[in-house]
């Protein structure tokens, strides 16, 4: 069995995890960051992508708020390629409840956040989409964040200063003695190969995994899971972020991401974490809720729905849902009785960077490493293998060169075959094989209004022309695109997406036949 | 035309994919005065291979080599499906009279008697169809024979890759060498699409440009597999000329949809429907549709708006399913838009789809439909006719999944042979079938 020595092993690689590599890195320290799926793969792929100014919290968490604030104006200047200042709106309607409606500017003042009253007519006019009925408005900073990119060029930088990364790669067992974590022991799926690692500390940063990763080295993680689902309109509705200024309740907030807008979410206690998908009720819940403020919802069309589970830490009284606090927690399991284990779970996207920093300091005081956290004030690099999953780059860049020898794989979202090019350059800098799950999860292929159907196959014609698939091995890979997809389509198949459901399935079970291949 | 126009005729068919197209041939041919109406979109999305039974039960993915008997298994297993209400010899019928019209329009179509054949796909999976065009033919025999063949693609035509059918199919028919031509004099660079491709190689110095681009790859190689781009109109006459060229035997692997396959379906329809006098509709849409129960139908048609009434004593309802309008669903219900049908269909919308795309069982929705009687009439409750001279046919027919059970082509060429039959005996009007 290989055998792999290095000062910190970090378990997990959303963007917890990266943001922890790349602070580390930064600070000199060698890092192996392991991750059980891809980058990405749990919450940190599957949010609003906001950006949040904090007066989402002002009420229920102003810690949690005046944390966002700040973390949201240095991510906004340290790596302002990966944001969109869309500035936001809360707004009120008719029937809602005027003391929070009332308490709201005084709570953000509280918190340092800028909140301008605005007329509604006037917010009616900047955003056409909301209802008639508005009776307040504010306009606060919020912003669109792309969690993907922000992810990437955190994880290609922590690479470039010494990171190494194994991604497909499970933590299988935790060998301890003398209060200490001696060997971890790893699976990468999917080669079957094991490697053992010898870490001077462990950071478990899995997300909502964290429980069972903890699990394997005897340590109870007190952890909520909260589950919530959001939807993807086909057009962006809205220029701003849209929040709905009422307590915390399903489908209160429209983000948008580029060329789309994004709408959520629910929030539903689960035990299990063994098959997060969006439902059909969990769809009609948002549209139910949603269409108050943003009438129109009612007849749009929705490209598809996607699920993410929020890891939520217990402390203290009894709470659940909503009122357990999003911020975060260090825990050090010294007091579970293990000195070279710590576990950074809960939190928001907008906070990861400080996140990363507490816990690496805590890392690096153990370590006698002195030297301190460089993120607060060192600017994100930009790479380009990186950008492809921001809505609206890939047309635009094939406008501009204008090579009509540059084929668009993806009709849908405009993604050439030049673009593919880059991507497959960090596919491979990362160590994985080039399938279709992994190019979709960096690119916007596979997320237009064909959801893969037809840039699946022109994907993986690609593919096989340029020696990355051979054998049957593209049959499988579609099939699991496509399975992957349709998790997102099945709760928004009715009108048009159900047409384009319909020819998905002529072409490939009708035609290709599919439905009959074991991918074997 | 203005708005005023009016149309008086027998028959008129609303739906212009393989179902409606059928029925318009059949009726015409009958003596009907047969009006067609239709948007036209969806025909281009056939792979050109004609479906009569592949699969059955769907949820074991049984294929059939005789398809008549796979019908026979599928009528004893599920009672309601469209097959279970036609003779066999009213299918054989169906199948035949639209086949003899395809080769005397130029689509020659070739199979097996009473079996399914194998087509390779661009995928490179393995089909089961019964009739596929002639094009395709010494494709299905080279790869029976597990010949070595060249398999060759077009640098620009996207979605198409020889390299992945020869990998994807190498086990079922080893020794496929395959090769990338290079043809920009065709269509200069970039992208190529299938339909220009296809016009161009109608030109002479076109096919010799590929006869020259393929020569250099034919050492060892039996046939020549190439993309369905072998011309529009005159396949036959343009294939027989690459051949003559290369010495060798050449077919064609249908496209990704829409391709040149469905487009030659559509043109074949459309010249040939023309001559039997059929009164064609194209591109248009009906926007309104009431009938009275003595038996009179008023259709409002037109483009983007109603410019003519067609009044008939019959109307076929070939409306095909959510691609063709014939059904539409909200986040509720799934409907009949044209003259709001009871539509046969699962409970609520989490019933709709499995939780799987690939399910074997397939998606209870794709069985969502309508329910007809004997003569194929729309039901509207009780058993009853909605109207006693309203049929239906092709794939809006509730308790079928001709994406699943590969019964698409069957299903739409038979049921609009029946419901044209019925409605000729209803009317009292044309000549017996079959004359």
């Amino acid at each position: 069995m290989a055998r792999i020595e290095t000062q910190v092993l970090i378990i997990g690689g959303g963007i917890t995890g990266v943001g922890l590599a790349r602070d580390l890195a930064l600070r000199g320290v060698a890092c192996l960051l392991v991750e059980a799926r891809d980058i990405c793969a749990g919450a940190s792929g599957a949010n609003h992508g906001l950006l949040h100014s904090g007066a989402r919290y002002v009420r229920s968490d102003p810690t949690a708020a005046v944390e966002c604030r700040e973390e949201g104006a240095l991510i906004t200047s340290l790596a302002p390629h990966c944001i969109e200042e869309t500035g936001g709106l809360f707004v009120a309607v008719a029937g809602d409840d005027e003391r929070h409606i009332a308490d709201f500017p005084g709570l953000c003042a509280r918190c340092g956040i800028e909140a301008r009253a605005l007329d509604p007519a006037e917010a009616l006019r900047l955003e056409p989409v909301l209802s008639e009925r508005l009776t307040a408005a504010y306009e606060v900073p919020d912003a669109a964040v792309d969690p993907f990119q922000l992810a990437l060029d955190n994880l290609t930088d922590a690479m470039d200063h010494g990171t190494q990364l194994m991604l497909h790669t499970r933590v299988t067992g935790f060998h301890c003695s003398d209060r200490r974590i001696r060997e971890v022991r790893l699976l990468h799926a999917p080669s079957g190969v094991e490697t053992q690692v010898a870490a001077e500390q462990v950071v478990n940063a899995a997300g909502a995994w964290a429980r069972e990763v903890a699990a394997l080295a005897g340590v109870e993680l007190k952890l909520h899971y909260s589950k919530g689902s959001l939807l993807i309109t086909e057009r962006r509705l809205a220029r701003r972020v849209i929040n709905r200024l009422r307590p915390a309740a399903d489908a209160d907030i429209l983000v948008p991401g580029g060329t789309v807008s994004i709408l959520g979410t629910t929030s539903i206690p689960i035990e299990s974490l063994d098959r997060i998908v969006p439902t059909v009720a969990e769809s009609e819940a948002i549209l139910e809720a949603a269409t108050a403020m943003v009438p129109s919802l009612a007849h749009t069309r929705f490209l598809r729905a996607y699920a993410g589970v929020r890891p939520l830490v217990v402390s203290g009284a009894a709470a659940e849902g909503r009122a357990l606090s999003r911020g975060f927690a260090l825990l050090d399991h010294a007091q579970d009785g293990l000195d070279n284990f710590v576990a950074i779970v809960g939190g928001k996207l907008t906070t990861f960077r400080l996140m990363a920093e507490k816990t690496a300091d805590l890392i690096c005081a153990r370590l006698g490493v002195h030297r301190p956290g460089v993120t607060r004030t060192t600017a994100l690099p930009s790479f380009a293998m990186n950008q492809w999953t921001r809505a609206g780059l890939s047309p635009r860049r094939w406008m501009e060169a204008g090579n009509p020898e540059d084929l668009l794989l993806c009709e849908c979202e405009m993604v050439p075959a030049s673009a593919l090019e880059e991507i497959l350059a960090g596919i491979r800098r990362q160590g994985i094989a080039a399938n279709l799950t992994a190019i979709g999860r960096r690119s916007r292929i596979g997320k237009g209004t064909c959801q893969g159907a037809f840039c699946g196959v022109r994907l993986s014609a690609h593919l096989y022309d340029r020696g990355e698939l051979s054998g049957r091995r593209g049959l499988a890979e579609l099939r699991a695109f496509l399975a992957a997809r349709w998790r997102g389509l099945r709760p928004v198949l009715w009108d048009a997406a159900l047409l384009q459901e319909e020819l998905q399935e002529a072409l490939h079970c009708g035609y290709f036949g599919l439905d009959l291949e074991d991918g074997a | 035309m203005s708005d005023c126009t009016r149309i008086t005729c027998d028959l008129c068919i609303v739906g212009t994919g393989m179902a409606g197209m059928s029925a318009a041939l059949f009726a015409a041919r009958r003596g009907l005065s047969t009006a067609l109406v239709g948007r036209t979109g969806e025909i281009i999305f056939a792979t050109g291979l004609l479906d009569l039974l592949g699969v059955h039960p769907v949820e074991e993915g049984r294929t059939w080599e005789d398809p008549w008997a796979g019908i026979a298994a599928l009528v004893r297993d599920l009672p309601q499906h469209p097959y279970a209400r036609l003779a066999t010899e009213a299918i054989r019928s169906a199948f035949d009279e639209v086949l003899g019209f395809l080769e005397e329009s130029g689509l020659p179509y070739c199979g097996r008697p009473d079996r399914n054949v194998a087509v390779v796909t661009s995928l490179g999976t393995l089909k089961t169809t019964y009739r596929a065009p002639l094009s395709c033919w010494a494709g299905i025999e080279a790869r029976e024979g597990r010949r070595p063949c060249l398999i060759a693609d077009i640098q620009g035509l996207k979605g198409f890759s020889a390299r992945q059918i020869a990998e994807t199919a190498g086990k079922a028919w080893p020794g496929l060498k395959t090769a990338r031509l290079v043809l920009p004099a065709l269509q200069g660079a970039g992208e190529l699409f299938p339909e220009r491709l296809a016009r161009s190689l109608e030109l002479d110095s076109h096919r010799q440009t590929l006869t020259e681009a393929l020569r250099p790859h034919l050492e060892g190689v039996q046939a020549v597999g190439l993309p369905a781009v072998l011309g529009v109109s005159r396949p036959a006459a343009v294939r027989a000329a690459i051949e003559a060229r290369l010495g060798l035997p050449v077919f064609e692997i249908p496209t990704m949809p829409p391709g040149v396959a469905g487009l030659r379906l559509k043109e074949a329809f459309e010249r040939g429907l023309a001559g039997q006098g059929v009164m064609l509709f194209l591109e248009n849409r009906v926007f309104r549709a009431a009938g009275s129960p003595a038996g009179a139908f008023q259709l409002e048609a037109g483009r983007a708006a109603p410019e003519v009434t067609i009044h008939a004593n019959a109307v076929i309802l070939a409306t095909g399913r959510f691609m063709g309008g014939g059904l539409a669903a909200d986040r509720h219900r799934v409907r009949e838009p044209l003259f709001d049908l009871p539509v046969h269909q699962p409970g609520e919308r989490d019933e709709w789809h499995r939780t799987e795309f690939l399910d074997p069982r397939g998606h209870p929705v794709n069985r969502a439909g309508i329910e007809v009687d004997a003569s194929f009439r729309p039901l509207a409750g009780l058993g009853r006719a909605a109207f006693p001279q309203l049929f239906a046919a092709g794939s809006i027919l509730a308790h079928q999944d001709w994406m699943r059970m590969k019964c698409g082509s069957g299903l739409a060429m038979a049921t609009a042979w029946a419901a044209v039959a019925h409605a000729q005996r209803l009317l009292g009007r044309g000549e017996p079938a079959g004359a």
